[in-house]
């Protein structure tokens, strides 16, 4: 009888029914699996605290302190004292309100930030008082914690990573602290460490329950790397202070290592300032100071006329290309004329003849002049004059990116014959055209860490090491990284220019340069330059330059300074380079008239001056 | 007669009963493990709950075996009509629990009478066919023992506990071994198929479909001269059944239940509203791969993603924790539990006793379907739990009673 075997059927028949759907989901079908792992696993990261930074005597410049998110469950939270919280936390009602509402649309069971880095006294203070306002709790977070306020231009800062960066960087999770500048973003990988998991078993709200498997699939973050920084701490400090109410950069660098000693730039701000709650307004205010442009390193990026310094480079260019001699000597008469009706003015009175020695320690504008001209119309076409040239000034590291390990520069300016050519249509320039660069004027541009770096070569007889702004342990890869870039100049040749550096600072235009007891050797320069004001170009202040490097004999340092409209060379830039010398190499300065002097000098007036909308003077 | 009980008792079904209750406990605590998770047998716990109300049922079982089995049928119409007072009663009494007004509150504890009015009603459609003259061929009949069901089923309707009441006509599967004419069944399996039909196509679409199949049906048994009338009757049947439930399921069903099926048939993919059930319980099956997380392992389950997971879910729990082969031995339980009822219902001498083994085969192969069927998202969510193993102490209480009382019926079934 069939009837018998209908309910059978329909059992046997559901039954494999059931059977091949459980096959078809458990066996053959893998996507289950790892939905209900993104279902049910919350993979949390462990940062480990990022790297601390050293300066090269040992000083703690970065480390990390912990600061506190206040976050909220929106779930959890029973009415509380709102007057209190938003006196706390130093915001409106209104912000409140809109945070607590942004929370409780993300999730009424997740936590929310509701007020990012809060300081841990402030925190402390609150602590006591948080058991009121339960469904709140306070979520630690580390940031660094700068131990000076100076060095913001070579340190650079860390901040959250944004959702835009994510994109390209998924090895970050959303609020994870990146290094944004400097050290901190050139050094990430070192400074960051490698960061661990711990995975949670979550609920079907995406609140955790507790840890997964007793935590056998868990990571242990490895920890970062600290970095030993060739930053002289006291030395950039002082630097900082020198500088104060002016506009400049100083960079000093050690010459026989490449190692950069000091980078300072004026004005800059301290670095505590983009740390915690206050970040993102202060950054704001600091990006649109377009004026004084803190975020702006000049040491790194201004590109300046190099002025007088320059001319040593032409005078050891001219001594190895055999155009001139230690003994060669040209006249001037206040000045020369280099072409038909050009007149190029100088200080000597007239009747003056200068050998080379002399042309340098007076800064002779005719002398170096008629130099220039010697090396341009050494060939018969001045394009294979100016472009040996530049060859010899790129081996000085000039016309490029030096390669230093911070991530901004400039690659400044030396120009080639093709450079006119296409300006002046080929072959209707000659040296007279160019014979501003004779001077350090004209078209070229460098930085002031290019210009610290020709003066360490010189110091160095014949070669520069890469300057770098870390101390790595590893000999090898120091070795490897630094090796000596020579220049094309017999060092001989640098001997006779070192002797004319060193006039300058006994008996040439930087003798307030003098320090008892240090052979100092250096350059003054002063560079005109121009703005365009209301459409129209003006010429501001002269900008106030020395190089110099010390001692003569086994230099430990050699420094640029730069001095926006500080008028001539030794009026700002020498004392301060030589103040820096002194404190460097005598770790105390003597001179604390000369010290005074800088630390309370101030160019605020000069800078307001085309501010101010009426005529002015300038070299006043 | 003591000892030959031992003997004579069907003691496959009872072991696989007790594996299954068993079975069930472990994964109802699986269910609610956490950290501070109270012990298994802690009464305070619902695995706990589950354990004590298990104890109870084997305690009564050596009672309920010792009672005569005419003892049932004398009173079935007395059991059937308390159990329909009861049900009247809870439309004054009852304790409303999301949303549905089933229970009774007698000291904490919750009793749901509709589990136990299967019971009843199905001791008294057996009693009432059992009656001298009464055959469900005739119409009369049909139609008195169709009344004993739909008392109930609309009362449990009104709770409103829909999927409660669709539980009753698996006693369908009773008149059609008792001699129901065969073409109901093909009637209503008609009916499914245009049903669905219907929901997936156009109601056009599917009456040329009928008409077709109608026509080849027609052909077929054209030489053995049948009458043509019958043929049309159902095409024509067949036809407005598709255009009414085209009419109702647009315009009369609520959206919610539009969507049950919308996403059974695969019309609708929605993860985060209704779907989401079914959508969880598959996931969690469906990682469970073929040996299962391990027991107290399921991440979904810990993670509570499935909701009901102790009641009407528990299956999901049982696919991610055991696997395929942990889900397989359940399926393979109650395969062989209902194909031994339903083998030993044959052996009755009695047909009242036959008929009630039946229907407690019907009963539990309704549940067995539509519960595994809904968690494995083959059956549209309808909220019935999975006999012996869901958490729930009128569910267990009435199913241990029934299955105490076939086993009752079972060893005197030469009586």
């Amino acid at each position: 009888m069939i009837r018998k075997f209908v309910l059978l059927s329909f059992t046997l028949g559901s039954s494999l029914l059931f059977l091949i759907q459980l096959v078809s989901l458990q066996i053959f079908n893998q996507n289950y699996s790892e939905l209900s792992l993104n279902n049910a696993l919350e993979k949390r990261p462990v940062y480990p605290t990022r790297g601390l930074i050293y300066d090269r005597n040992g000083t703690l410049l970065v480390a990390n302190q912990p600061v506190y998110d206040l976050m909220v469950i929106p779930e959890n939270t029973i009415s509380f004292d709102t007057l209190e919280l938003i006196s706390f936390l130093e915001i409106s009602k209104e912000e409140l309100i809109g945070s607590l509402y942004k929370a409780r649309r993300f999730s009424s069971k997740r936590p929310s930030v509701v007020s990012r880095q809060i300081s841990k006294e402030k925190q402390a203070l609150f602590k006591e008082k948080i058991w009121k306002y339960t469904g709140f709790y306070f979520q630690k977070k580390t940031i660094r914690d700068y131990s000076f306020p100076i060095a913001s231009n070579i340190l650079g800062y860390t901040s959250e990573i944004n959702p835009t960066e994510l994109k390209n960087k998924t090895d970050y999770d959303l609020g994870e602290m990146i290094g944004r500048q400097g050290i901190e973003k050139a050094y990430e990988d070192v400074l960051r460490g490698r960061k661990g998991f711990q995975f949670f078993q979550k609920d079907r709200f995406n609140r955790i329950i507790g840890s997964y498997e007793e935590g056998s699939f868990d990571t242990a973050p490895e920890a970062a790397n600290n970095l030993t920084l060739t930053i002289d701490a006291e030395l950039q400090s002082y630097g900082a202070s020198l500088m104060q109410n002016k506009r400049g950069g100083i960079v000093a660098i050690e010459p026989s290592s490449g190692e950069v000693l000091a980078l300072v730039t004026a004005p800059s701000y301290d670095p505590n300032l983009l740390l915690g709650s206050g970040r993102s307004e202060n950054f704001r205010a600091l990006a649109n100071d377009t004026l004084a442009k803190p975020l702006f390193d000049r040491g790194l990026q201004a590109e300046y006329s190099p002025g007088s310094p320059f001319k040593t480079l032409n005078a050891l260019i001219a001594l190895q290309e055999n155009v001139i001699s230690p003994s060669t000597q040209f006249s001037c008469n206040q000045g020369h004329f280099y072409a038909r009706g050009a007149f190029m003015k100088c200080h000597c009175p007239i009747g003056t003849s200068n050998n080379l020695l002399k042309g340098i320690y007076n800064s002779c504008n005719s002398f170096f002049a008629k130099t220039y001209r010697r090396i341009i119309e050494k060939d018969s076409a001045a394009a294979a004059g100016l472009d040996r040239w530049r060859t010899h000034l790129e081996k000085f590291g000039l016309g490029n990116y030096l390669g230093y390990d911070l991530p901004i520069g400039k690659r400044g300016f030396i120009p080639s014959s093709s450079y006119y050519d296409r300006w002046y249509s080929k072959g209707n320039w000659g040296p007279t055209t160019v014979i501003s660069n004779a001077i350090g004027q004209g078209e070229i541009l460098t930085t002031p860490i290019q210009m610290a770096n020709f003066t360490a070569a010189i110091a160095n007889r014949g070669f520069y090491v890469k300057p770098h702004f870390t101390i790595s342990k590893d000999q090898a890869i120091k070795d490897s990284l630094y090796t000596k870039n020579y220049t094309l100049i017999e060092a001989r040749h640098f001997e006779t220019v070192i002797e004319g550096m060193h006039q300058v600072v006994e008996r040439g235009t930087a003798r307030i340069a003098k320090i008892p007891g240090i052979e100092v050797c250096g350059k003054t320069g002063t560079a005109e330059n121009f703005i365009r004001l209301n459409g129209e170009k003006t010429q501001l202040t002269d900008h106030s330059i020395f190089v110099a490097f010390a001692p003569k004999e086994n230099p430990k340092i050699a420094l640029a300074v730069f001095v926006e409209n500080g008028y001539w060379g030794g009026r700002w830039a020498a004392p301060i380079a030589s103040l820096m010398i002194e404190k460097y190499l005598k770790g105390k300065v003597k001179r604390t008239w000369l010290e005074n002097r800088m630390l309370k000098g101030s160019l605020q007036n000069e800078y307001l001056k085309p501010l101010s909308g009426k005529p002015f003077e300038i070299n006043e | 007669m003591n000892n030959s009980l031992l003997f004579r008792l069907d003691w496959l079904s009872l072991l696989t009963y007790i594996a299954l209750v068993s079975f069930g406990i472990i994964n109802i605590y699986s269910t609610t493990f956490s950290d501070s998770a109270l012990s298994i047998w802690n009464p305070a716990s619902i695995s706990g709950k589950q354990f004590w109300i298990f104890g109870a049922c084997l305690i009564a079982m050596p009672f309920i075996l010792y009672i005569k089995s005419n003892f049932f049928e004398h009173f079935s119409y007395i059991f059937y009509g308390l159990s329909i007072l009861s049900l009247i009663g809870l439309f004054i009494f009852g304790q409303t629990i999301s949303g549905a007004t089933s229970w009774y509150s007698i000291g904490g504890f919750n009793l749901q009478p509709a589990e136990f009015t299967k019971i009843t009603t199905a001791l008294v459609v057996a009693e009432f066919l059992n009656g001298i003259q009464r055959d469900i061929r005739k119409r009369n009949d049909l139609i008195i023992a169709l009344l004993f069901i739909l008392i109930p089923v609309v009362l449990i309707i009104l709770q409103p506990d829909a999927g409660s009441a669709l539980v009753f006509f698996g006693l369908f599967f009773v008149f059609i071994r008792e001699g129901l004419d065969m073409r109901w069944l093909f009637f209503s399996l008609g009916l499914i198929v245009v049903f669905i039909a219907t929901l997936i196509f156009k109601p056009l679409i599917v009456s040329i479909g009928i008409a077709l199949v109608t026509l080849i049906v027609f052909g077929s048994f054209k030489k053995s001269n049948i009458k043509l009338n019958p043929f049309l009757y159902t095409l024509g049947v067949f036809i407005v059944f598709s255009y009414s439930v085209d009419f109702i399921f647009n315009s009369v069903f609520e959206q919610r239940h539009r969507d049950r099926f919308n996403i059974i048939l695969g019309l609708e993919t929605d993860t985060r509203g209704i779907g989401y059930n079914i959508n969880q319980s598959k996931i969690a099956i469906g990682s469970g791969g073929f040996s299962g997380k391990g027991y107290l392992n399921g991440t979904q389950t810990k993670g509570d993603f499935v909701p009901a997971q102790h009641t009407d879910y528990i299956f999901s729990t049982v696919g991610e924790e055991w696997g395929f082969l942990g889900s397989s031995f359940i399926i393979l339980l109650f395969t062989l539990l209902i194909f031994r009822i339903i083998y030993r219902a044959e052996k009755q001498s009695s047909a009242f006793r036959r008929m009630f083994s039946y229907a407690f085969a019907s009963i539990l192969f309704v549940h067995f379907f539509v519960n595994i069927g809904m968690t494995l998202g083959l059956v549209p969510t309808v909220g019935i739990p999975l006999p012996f193993i869901s958490y729930g102490g009128s569910s267990l209480m009435a199913f241990s009673l029934m299955l105490f009382i076939y086993l009752n019926f079972d060893y005197n079934r030469l009586s």
